[in-house]
């Protein structure tokens, strides 16, 4: 097994806060938009947006929230194997509001396909947008794409992108990992 | 990643304290999801369940109903009183010819006690026991420990008294497995005649006096007494059980501590407790009712998940 770095610690906080920037961008002060992370990974890309956006930025009134999709994706009795859920807590109902979803990678979009169906228990979302900070190219079973991209990545079947996050894994990078 | 060491529910004695932990888990998550706008996940929607009742119940029933459907699985309810039971076909019959229109899962409770282990050992679909006479009813005691663990944080070390009718009482029999399992110190309190001998074995105190009893736990869990099990009398008039093993707030207010009383349902109002204890604080008996809806999903969940495609 062999890996390499994508990208390192500076590279990904430059690259947070273009992202927060282009948030900025569309969503002007957040009064009509909730940032919702896909859990288990999603969210500490979340988390670390959101404190950029009220410490650098100072959007004071931020509604973020965390997804669990694990009983809605399309998948169970077809791994073999039991998936755990995660929490989910959204404190909000998301009717007619703009949301966005965040992820660290986006692969085949499954999972952003079983978030589509699991936000609309807490309401119906006026517009749906997505951010990802790693999209992998040419690798879509579904018809997403990323609205808010990180960096491009173009990885074959038996890589694996690992997003490594400072409160979680002691270090903010990403590694691109053959094995 | 984690699953039940199990391929049914048949009874706690078949689990493990992983295995509770795990059912805890889940049904945290199906808890939350529960209490969303929209309660229904879409995980089951390519498994059928049969719930097969061949002796009255409505709470459970209903209860694993609700929670099979807010699985969004395909729900065919079957109870003894309308079929072909009562013309005398045999239960293996029966569930075969049920399982033959592509049933995966069966909740079944039944009057005879082994009735789920007897089955599980002819068919193929996973089974869970939803009372099997007087032996064992393990969501109820699921979710009398969680129950527990989420009004006191845990229930290792806890003392946990069961009142009341516990010859009869499947209810009682899982709750001494379950909470062993979990590490909780077990008493049993009921008339001499109502508790089975030689129970000390399971590792449980035994206690007639229901004030020594009381003064002893954290939670009470009260039984009802079954009179329709009863084939002899086992004591001499419901009113002398009451004033014996009946819980009145009186009684309550003169421990020296708040104790949580739970109970099972259906609840006999003014003999094994009074309706103000029933409705006070310290009872948790609608969380009971709300959690074994969470619980019963996480189990169906978990049990699913190893269903082969």
């Amino acid at each position: 097994m062999s890996q390499k770095v994508l990208l390192n610690a500076t590279e990904v906080n430059i690259i947070l806060h273009r992202l927060a920037c282009q948030l900025i961008e569309n969503h002007n002060n957040f009064s009509n938009t909730v940032l919702i992370g896909i859990q288990p990974r999603g969210k500490y890309l979340a988390n670390r947006l959101a404190s950029i956006l009220k410490e650098d930025y100072s959007i004071s009134d931020l509604k973020l929230g965390h997804l669990d999709i694990t009983f809605f994706r399309d998948d169970f009795r077809r791994t073999g194997k039991t998936v755990e859920a995660n929490q989910t807590k959204i404190d909000f109902l998301v009717e007619d509001k703009n949301v966005v979803f965040i992820d660290d990678v986006l692969y085949t979009g499954r999972s952003i396909n079983a978030a589509l169906t699991a936000i609309q228990s807490f309401g119906r979302p006026r517009e749906v947008e997505l951010l990802t900070l790693i999209d992998r190219r040419f690798s879509r079973h579904l018809p997403i794409q990323p609205n808010y991209k990180g960096r491009q990545v173009d990885a074959i079947n038996n890589e694996k992108v690992k997003v490594h996050w400072l409160e979680n894994e002691d270090e903010d990078a990403v590694y691109l990992v053959t094995s | 990643m984690s699953e039940l060491s199990v391929n049914h529910l048949l009874g706690i004695k078949y689990i493990t304290n992983k295995d509770i932990d795990l059912i805890f888990e889940t049904a945290d998550h199906f808890k939350e999801v529960i209490n969303r706008p929209i309660k229904k996940v879409p995980s089951l929607r390519d498994v059928t369940i049969a719930n097969l009742f061949f002796e009255n119940s409505t709470r459970t029933k209903l209860s694993f109903e609700l929670a099979e459907k807010r699985l969004s699985a395909d729900v065919i309810n079957f109870s003894a009183a309308q079929s072909s039971v009562k013309k005398g076909e045999t239960l293996i019959d029966t569930v075969n010819n049920i399982l033959s229109m592509k049933v995966d899962m069966v909740v079944m409770r039944h009057p005879n006690p082994g009735a789920g282990v007897f089955l599980s050992k002819h068919i193929n679909a996973s089974i869970i026991n939803a009372g099997d006479g007087a032996h064992e009813h393990p969501t109820q005691a699921l979710l009398d420990s969680y129950s527990i663990k989420e009004r006191l944080g845990e229930v290792a070390g806890k003392n946990v008294v069961i009142v009341g009718d516990i010859l009869h009482s499947r209810v009682a029999l899982s709750n001494i497995y379950a909470l062993k399992l979990q590490g909780a110190n077990v008493m049993v309190c009921g008339p001499n005649t109502l508790i089975p001998k030689h129970i000390e074995r399971l590792g449980v105190k035994v206690e007639t006096n229901l004030r020594k009893a009381l003064e002893w736990c954290d939670v009470a869990n009260m039984l009802r007494v079954q009179n329709e099990r009863m084939d002899i009398s086992y004591f001499p008039s419901t009113r002398e059980y009451t004033q014996q093993f009946g819980v009145d707030k009186a009684l309550l207010d003169s421990l020296n501590k708040e104790i949580v009383i739970m109970h099972p349902g259906p609840i006999n109002r003014g003999v094994e407790i009074t309706s103000d204890v029933a409705d006070s604080d310290q009872a948790i008996i609608l969380d009971q009712v709300q959690n074994g809806v969470a619980v019963r999903m996480a189990v169906i969940y978990l049990l699913a998940s190893k269903i082969k495609n």
